[in-house]
């Protein structure tokens, strides 16, 4: 450790010749620590960053990385105990023990299944008729997948291969979750959602010869309310009064013809192509994704948007991630360890620099507002009040007792106005940038003063429990930082809550309250840093 | 709840450069603003009171609507009952109301229960042709609030996510209330915004402006003094380390940016709009201190302040199955007091020339009154033909367009279909009939309906406008 910490220091004077290293400023989000090794990912990381003479955040301190590893992992804040013994805990391997719990708990298949669904449009009505049944199938299918560590090439295999009932087999639902169910609509589905590439701005001939794969995907009712049953349909043509005309040859995207006998699907020996490690889409789409999913932005930007002329901004480290996947057959668990226990997963938000290049490579955590979901979660929890959440979409119309979060929410048709004010995707098209996390006016005056807020406030267990007997400003703000930050106050902050206590003359409880709501609006708990 | 900056920059280009350049405009010093002039090519004037409408948009001739106050009859009232008297065909028809009273207008007569409004019939006119034939509220409702069939893939944003669009932040509204107003409770049962997304939702007051403080969601908190407000945000900004830590984080400082404007309407001036002790009794009182009456001053305070949008959601008990005409003897009076000064007061602030006023519920109901048990008295739902008024923004008063039929239960001429009168409306609103609205899978749908979307339309109202 003193080794590689030596490394850094080296690395980073010659990177920037001339200038002192400024001094680790005290705040309570960055580590003098070097308790992480550096890893394989970092030294890709760094290579690039001095090559720009960009200089790296420090490391982040345990009370940030607590927090970031259960809200990145497990989209659930920790408790204010958790955060404590966490932060106390004096053994050196901590953080990599963190995330190996971490990524077995059981929250982790609920928020995975939350991420996935939004990219797998799993929501009951408009613009898709999905159903409600045929949701909750759907969502149970991914759910399950996620909770096993299903490969992930089996995962996509699964999902582009299966036949059945709607109701019954929920991973048929992807060919249902579309718009259309032309050959063309799906084709562009299955390249966005797996190739990461938007199909739309290929050459026609290039979707044309893809959309051949989905020619044969037949539906049909049955005596059932609402059931479909996907299949293999092998005497399916197009129809005469489609405008969508399918060449007879199917044609991979790479350009190479495909043979396909008449009694074989063609979704399988699509699938069987996508899936080969030798694949140059496939791998890289999902090793980009996941690490934009942690990180916060792409190695190649949007996620979604992979194109030639969209190079990765470190196609080494990019290589390299693709290359561990495809060596763990790939286990997305181990691809999440690999990256979370990397030092650059591990760096403050706070930069070192003012290089408009750092965001893209890295060299410091991005700062991202929570997820609707999160947020209200996150809320509920410290509070220790609950949420409705309901479907207008009738055949039933669904109600969920208040005890759920909602990142456990399985279709997207089940909503409330908080997740719809906080910008909750509306899972039509698949898109990573449907979920729009950015702050608006009406989102403020929601947190600042609604009676919603209000009312979880005033509720609030936390404070209820801090202000009991005779505990002084001090140790109630000792108690909610951890609660509501997960970590432990600074002594300014001490004074400064001291100061308003005694200052206005208000009741204990009344600046508890106070304490709370000035907390849970400060950007500190609305982001992830 | 859709409202100022949502400082989006993805999915609607046009809209949130303006935001984006709305966020830099107000970033900067006011000294600094007036330093400077013309910004670029949008021609922004940063700091002066420039009309960007008269900039952004290219009105037709006929616009001269800036805003449009609609009040919406949810439940569907009897349109025999409020404009179209049938005293003629006897009290099956009219039951007790047989006495439809002269209007300031020769040979338009309406109900005896509105003779406020009656005085007032110069300034509006009567749609007595209105026509979907649908009998059930949300698919009536929705009809008539998007002009749009009903079916098919797409669930369309409502008249008030449409003019908001057009008529808010893009087309130079600098307000801090949000563009598009639901007095008070939303209309729920439809979804406002439709494809266009939750940030075209409207913004629900809550609360009741028949009581003081008016606690608007969001604006006005009961219960925590302006003190005790400010003393919370100087603790947050005390506490504020994480900013501290990044003073020039961008993400930050739009979030900030958005504070601002929270407090604006929180502790500014912003939210004075909806301080109705500002006005004087004697006006408070001359719209009745009814919840819809002071939602009428509301709406008249929010129009001065250039909010494009206002629905007050008149929830009267107009949905009148049972014991019709008790309704009629207690509500009506309640809405003739209200809407006519509201449209007197428009009128005497000169507000009435750029303001819509529409009325309207999704539909109107069975002519033939249904006495017996457990109706006593009672009017079902009907579709066929119902009544709209419209005044001001360019509408003519004084006019009454088609008519129903002896009895009140079909258009005998000229049908008027919900996309005509919205289509109207648009025109006079000045929105251009090719623009594309915001579509999330970026299909060609334009703002203004017509045939091609499979609605029916019996022609745009030419006759008022």
């Amino acid at each position: 450790m003193i080794r590689s910490s030596a490394i850094l220091a080296v690395l980073l004077l010659g990177a920037l010749p001339g200038s002192a290293a400024p001094a680790l400023a005290l705040n309570p989000y960055e580590s003098r620590s070097d308790a992480v090794t550096r890893s394989e990912i970092d030294n890709l990381v760094l290579a690039r960053l001095e090559k720009l003479h960009i200089e790296p955040a420090s490391l982040c301190s345990d009370g940030v990385f607590v927090r970031r590893a259960y809200l990145d992992v497990i989209g659930t804040l920790p408790s204010a105990q958790e955060a404590k013994d966490f932060i106390l805990d004096r053994s050196p391997g901590k953080r990599r023990a963190l995330v190996d719990k971490l990524l077995e708990r059981d929250e982790f298949p609920d928020y995975w299944a939350m991420k996935w669904s939004d990219l797998l449009r799993v929501k009951a009505e408009f613009p898709v008729n999905l159903w409600p049944n045929a949701a909750q199938a759907y969502h149970r299918w991914i759910r399950t997948a996620i909770r096993e560590n299903r490969p992930y090439d089996q995962f996509v295999r699964e999902l582009l291969t299966t036949s059945g009932s709607n109701f019954r087999v929920g991973a048929v639902n992807f060919y249902r979750a579309m718009q259309n169910k032309d050959p063309q609509t799906i084709a562009q589905t299955v390249a966005l959602t797996f190739m990461g590439a938007r199909a739309e701005k290929w050459p026609k001939e290039k979707l044309a010869g893809m959309s051949a794969f989905f020619s044969k995907v037949g539906y049909k009712c049955t005596s059932e309310w609402k059931e479909e049953i996907i299949f293999f349909d092998a005497g399916k043509t197009n129809a005469p009064d489609t405008n969508c005309v399918v060449p007879a040859t199917a044609v991979f995207p790479d350009g190479t013809t495909a043979r396909i006998t008449a009694d074989r699907d063609p979704r399988e020996v699509f699938a069987d192509w996508l899936i080969d490690p030798k694949n140059p889409w496939f791998t890289r789409n999902i090793a980009n994704r996941t690490w934009s999913w942690l990180l916060g932005r792409g190695i190649i930007h949007e996620a979604d948007d992979i194109r030639p002329d969209n190079p990765p901004a470190n196609p080494e480290l990019l290589a390299y991630l693709e290359r561990e996947l495809i060596a763990s057959h790939y286990d997305l668990k181990k691809l999440y360890r690999l990256i979370l226990n990397s030092r650059t997963y591990q760096l403050s938000a706070v930069p070192r620099t003012d290089s408009p290049e750092a965001e893209a490579n890295f060299a410091h955590y991005l700062l991202r507002r929570l997820e609707a979901e999160v947020l209200i979660d996150a809320l509920d929890e410290i509070t220790g009040t609950t949420e409705q959440y309901s479907s207008a979409i009738p055949e039933p119309f669904t109600y969920i007792p208040g005890s759920h979060r909602s990142i456990t929410l399985p279709d997207g048709s089940i909503t409330s106005s908080f997740l719809e004010l906080f910008g909750r995707p509306s899972r039509d098209t698949g898109l990573e940038s449907e979920r729009n996390n950015r702050p608006s006016a009406d989102q403020r005056l929601h947190l600042l003063n609604s009676s919603h807020i209000q009312r979880k406030i005033d509720q609030c267990r936390m404070v209820q429990y801090l202000t009991q007997g005779k505990k002084t400003p001090r140790e109630i703000a000792t108690g909610m930082y951890l609660g509501i930050l997960s970590r432990f106050p600074t002594e300014t902050e001490l004074q400064n809550v001291e100061a308003y206590f005694e200052a206005g003359k208000m009741k204990p409880r009344e600046a508890a309250v106070d304490l709370a709501w000035a907390l849970v609006n400060g950007a500190e708990f609305l982001y992830r840093h | 709840m859709s409202m100022i900056h949502n400082a989006d920059n993805r999915s609607f280009k046009p809209w949130s450069d303006k935001q984006v350049t709305r966020m830099a405009a107000t970033a900067i010093s006011r000294r600094e603003a007036v330093q400077r002039t013309l910004l670029g090519a949008a021609g922004l004037v940063l700091g002066h009171h420039v009309n960007l409408r008269a900039l952004a948009a290219t009105p037709s001739p006929k616009a001269r609507a800036k805003s449009v106050i609609q009040i919406w009859m949810w439940g569907g009232p009897s349109h025999l009952d409020t404009w179209d008297p049938k005293p003629e065909a006897g009290s099956d028809y009219c039951g007790p109301l047989d006495k439809p009273i002269a209007t300031n207008v020769d040979g338009v007569r309406i109900s005896e229960l509105m003779p406020l409004l009656a005085k007032q019939a110069d300034k509006y006119s009567i749609i007595r042709s209105m026509t979907h034939g649908v009998n059930g509220h949300e698919t009536a409702a929705y009809m008539v609030q998007t002009a749009r069939a009903q079916g098919g893939r797409d669930v369309f944003p409502s008249v008030g996510a449409v003019v908001s669009l057009f008529k808010g932040y893009q087309a130079g509204y600098k307000g801090l209330v949000p563009p598009y107003i639901v007095l008070t409770e939303p209309q729920g049962r439809f979804s406002e915004a439709g494809f266009m997304g939750a940030r075209y939702k409207p913004f629900a007051t809550g609360g009741d402006p028949r009581q003081t403080p008016f606690a608007v969601e969001g604006i006005v908190a009961q219960g925590i003094t302006e003190q005790r407000q400010r003393g919370r945000r100087d603790l947050l900004h005390k506490l504020n380390t994480l900013e501290q830590a990044l003073p020039n984080d961008p993400q930050l400082a739009a979030s900030d940016q958005c504070e601002k404007q929270a407090y604006d309407l929180m502790l500014g001036d912003g939210g004075k709009v909806f301080d109705l002790a500002q006005e004087k009794d004697e006006v408070r009182e001359r719209y009745g201190r009814t919840t819809f009456g002071q939602s009428c001053l509301v709406a008249r305070r929010l129009v001065e302040r250039g909010v494009p949008y206002i629905t007050i959601n008149y929830k009267g008990g107009w949905d009148t199955h049972k014991q019709n005409f008790q309704v009629m003897r207690q509500r009506l009076p309640e809405m003739d007091k209200a809407m006519s000064s509201l449209l007197q007061d428009l009128s005497e602030h000169g507000l009435l020339d750029n303001t819509i006023v529409w009325w309207s519920g999704e539909f109107g109901r069975t002519p033939k009154v249904l006495w017996e048990a457990p109706w006593n008295g009672g009017r079902g739902h009907h579709g066929q033909v119902f009544s709209a008024v419209v005044a001001g923004g360019g509408f003519k008063g004084g006019h009454v367009v088609g008519t129903s039929d002896a009895k009140g239960q079909e258009v005998k001429e000229r049908p008027v279909y919900p996309c005509d009168l919205v289509g109207s409306m648009y025109e006079l609103l000045g929105i251009d009939p090719e623009a594309k609205l915001p579509h999330p899978q970026g299909l060609t749908i334009r703002a203004v309906p017509s045939a091609t979307d499979g609605v029916t339309m019996g022609g745009k109202l030419k006759e008022i406008v």
